[in-house]
C-alpha cells in the first residue's frame, strides 16, 4: 500500500525538480511580481509596510496558479496519466501524493522565500514571521484547489488562462482569512488566531474536496 | 409524470411545447401585474423618493441569480449520480439566464447606490459575493466553450458547479467577515418579514413574474439545445458519412 504512495511521490519530486520540471520558476515569478509592485504603488516605505502582507499573498496566489497546469498536463502529454487511471489504485489518493509533490516543489519555495521578499516591503519581524506562517497553512489550499481546475482543463490544449478564471473565485476565502491573519499582528485589536485558525479549516475542507473533485474529473476527462 | 419519463428529449420537447404557451402568458400577466403595483401602488420612500423603485427589479434579480446557482447544482448532480441524459441540458440553458439575472442585479445596485451611496460601487460584502457569483457563472460558461464533446463538457461542468456549491456559503461567509456594510437580510427571517405590506406585496409579485420568466427561458434554451445537439449529431453523421467513416458518437 505504502509503497507506491512513496514510489509515486519520488517521482513527482524528482520531476519537478530537475531539469524541464520548472518548480522553481514559480519563486523567480514571485519575485518578478513583488519587484513590480513598488513601480505601481510608489517607493514609500510605509505604504508598503502597510500593504506588504496583502502584496505577498497575492503574488503566492498568482504564482501558484501559473504553477498548476503542470500538475496532470505532462502526464496527459506522455500517458503516464492513463497509466495511472487504470492501475486500480485510489485515484484520490494518487491526486493527493501528486498534489503532495507539487506543493513541496512549487508552494514550500514561496513560503521559505516569502521572509527574503518581505525585507523589500518594510515589514516588522513579527509581520514577516506572520505572512509566512500563513503561507505555510494556506498555499496547500491554493494547490488543492487550484488542482480542481488542472483536472477540468487537463484535455485543453490551451487551458492555462481559464484555469485561473475558474479557481480564482474559490481561492478567494484563502485570501481573505490569509491577509486578515497576516495583517492583524500590526493592526492592533484584530486577532490573529482567530482567521489563522479558520485558514487551517479552509485547508482541512481543501484537503478532502480538491482530491476528490479532481479525481472525479479526471475520471470523466479520460472516458 | 416521473422524472425519468423526461429522459427521451422528444418527450420533453413535446411537453415544452405544451407548457410554453401558458407559462408564457402568465409570466406577461405577473409582470404586467407587478409593474403597475410596483409603479402606481408601492409608496415613495420618505428618505429614497423613487429610486425605491429599483429595489423591485434588483431584488427578484438577486433572488433568480441564486435560483439559477440551485438549479445547475441540482442538474449538476443530475448528470453525475443519475447520468440523466437532460439535465446536463438543463445546467448548460441555466447558466447564461443566470448570469444575466447576476448582471441586472449588479447594475441595478450600482444604479441604486449611486444616489444612495454616493458611488456606483463599494466594496461591501454582498456586492462582491455577487460579483464573485457573475465570475463564477462566467467561468463555467467559458468551460462549456472550450470542451467540443457536450457529454464530456457537462460532466466537467458539473463537477465544477458542485464544487462551487459547496464553496459559495464558504465565499459568502468569508466575504462578510472581510467587509460589511450592505443592510442586513430583511425578507426572510426568522421572526418574519421586517418591511411593510404594501412594499412586500408588490416585491412577491415581481419575484413570481422573475420566476416565469426564468422558467420560461429555460425551457426555451432547453429546447434550443436539444435541437442544437441534433444538429450536431447529424452533421457529424453527414461528416462521416461523406468520409466513410464509422459514425462518432451515438446519436442523441
Amino acid at each position: 500500500m505504502s509503497g507506491w504512495v512513496w514510489a509515486l511521490f519520488l517521482r513527482e519530486l524528482r520531476l519537478s525538480v530537475r531539469v524541464g520540471g520548472g518548480a522553481l520558476i514559480g519563486v523567480l515569478f514571485f519575485l518578478a511580481v513583488i519587484t513590480v509592485i513598488p513601480f505601481g504603488v510608489g517607493p514609500d516605505l510605509n505604504l508598503l509596510a502597510l500593504i506588504g502582507p496583502a502584496v505577498l499573498w497575492i503574488g503566492a496566489l498568482l504564482a501558484t496558479l501559473l504553477g498548476l497546469d503542470r500538475l496532470f498536463q505532462a502526464d496527459r502529454d506522455d500517458g503516464s496519466l492513463d497509466l495511472m487511471l487504470m492501475a486500480g489504485r485510489p485515484l484520490e489518493l494518487l491526486v493527493l501524493v501528486k498534489c503532495a509533490a507539487h506543493w513541496l516543489g512549487t508552494g514550500l519555495p514561496l513560503v521559505i522565500a516569502a521572509p527574503v521578499l518581505s525585507i523589500f516591503l518594510n515589514l516588522e519581524p513579527l509581520a514577516v514571521g506572520a505572512v509566512t506562517l500563513t503561507l505555510l497553512a494556506g498555499t496547500p489550499a491554493l494547490t488543492l484547489i487550484g488542482a480542481i481546475g488542472a483536472a477540468l482543463t487537463v484535455s485543453l490544449r490551451r487551458g492555462g488562462l481559464l484555469l485561473a478564471v475558474l479557481v480564482i473565485p474559490f481561492s478567494i476565502p484563502v485570501l481573505i482569512f490569509g491577509v486578515s491573519a497576516a495583517g492583524a499582528v500590526t493592526r492592533e485589536p484584530a486577532p490573529f488566531l482567530t482567521p489563522f485558525l479558520f485558514l487551517c479549516a479552509l485547508s482541512l475542507i481543501a484537503l478532502v474536496v480538491g482530491p476528490v473533485a479532481s479525481a472525479l474529473a479526471l475520471r470523466f476527462s479520460s472516458d | 409524470m416521473a422524472i425519468l419519463d423526461l429522459a427521451n428529449p422528444t418527450r420533453f420537447l413535446s411537453l415544452a411545447q405544451r407548457l410554453l404557451p401558458w407559462v408564457s402568458v402568465a409570466c406577461v400577466a405577473a409582470f404586467v401585474a407587478g409593474l403597475y403595483l410596483t409603479f402606481f401602488v408601492a409608496p415613495d420612500d420618505y428618505q429614497q423618493g423613487a429610486t425605491v423603485k429599483i429595489m423591485y427589479l434588483h431584488v427578484p434579480a438577486a433572488w433568480l441569480s441564486m435560483l439559477c446557482y440551485s438549479t445547475m447544482a441540482l442538474s449538476a448532480l443530475g448528470t453525475l449520480i443519475w447520468k440523466h441524459p437532460l439535465a446536463d441540458v438543463s445546467a448548460k440553458a441555466a447558466a447564461p439566464i443566470g448570469a444575466a439575472f447576476t448582471f441586472v442585479s449588479l447594475i441595478t445596485g450600482s444604479l441604486w447606490g449611486k444616489p444612495m451611496w454616493g458611488t456606483y460601487w463599494v466594496w461591501d460584502a454582498r456586492l462582491t459575493s455577487v460579483l464573485v457569483l457573475f465570475i463564477m457563472y462566467l467561468g463555467l460558461i467559458a468551460l462549456w466553450r472550450t470542451i467540443e464533446d457536450p457529454i464530456r463538457a457537462g460532466k466537467a461542468a458539473a463537477v465544477l458547479t458542485l464544487v462551487g456549491a459547496i464553496n459559495l456559503p464558504i465565499i459568502k461567509f468569508s466575504v462578510d467577515w472581510w467587509n460589511t456594510l450592505h443592510q442586513p437580510a430583511s425578507v426572510i427571517r426568522m421572526d418574519g418579514p421586517t418591511i411593510h405590506a404594501s412594499i412586500l406585496w408588490p416585491l412577491s409579485v415581481m419575484a413570481l413574474a422573475f420566476t416565469l420568466l426564468f422558467l420560461v427561458m429555460h425551457l426555451m434554451a432547453m429546447r434550443n439545445e436539444i435541437l442544437r445537439r441534433r444538429v450536431r449529431t447529424l452533421q457529424l453523421h453527414a461528416a462521416s458519412a461523406r468520409h466513410g467513416v464509422a459514425t462518432p458518437q451515438a446519436a442523441e
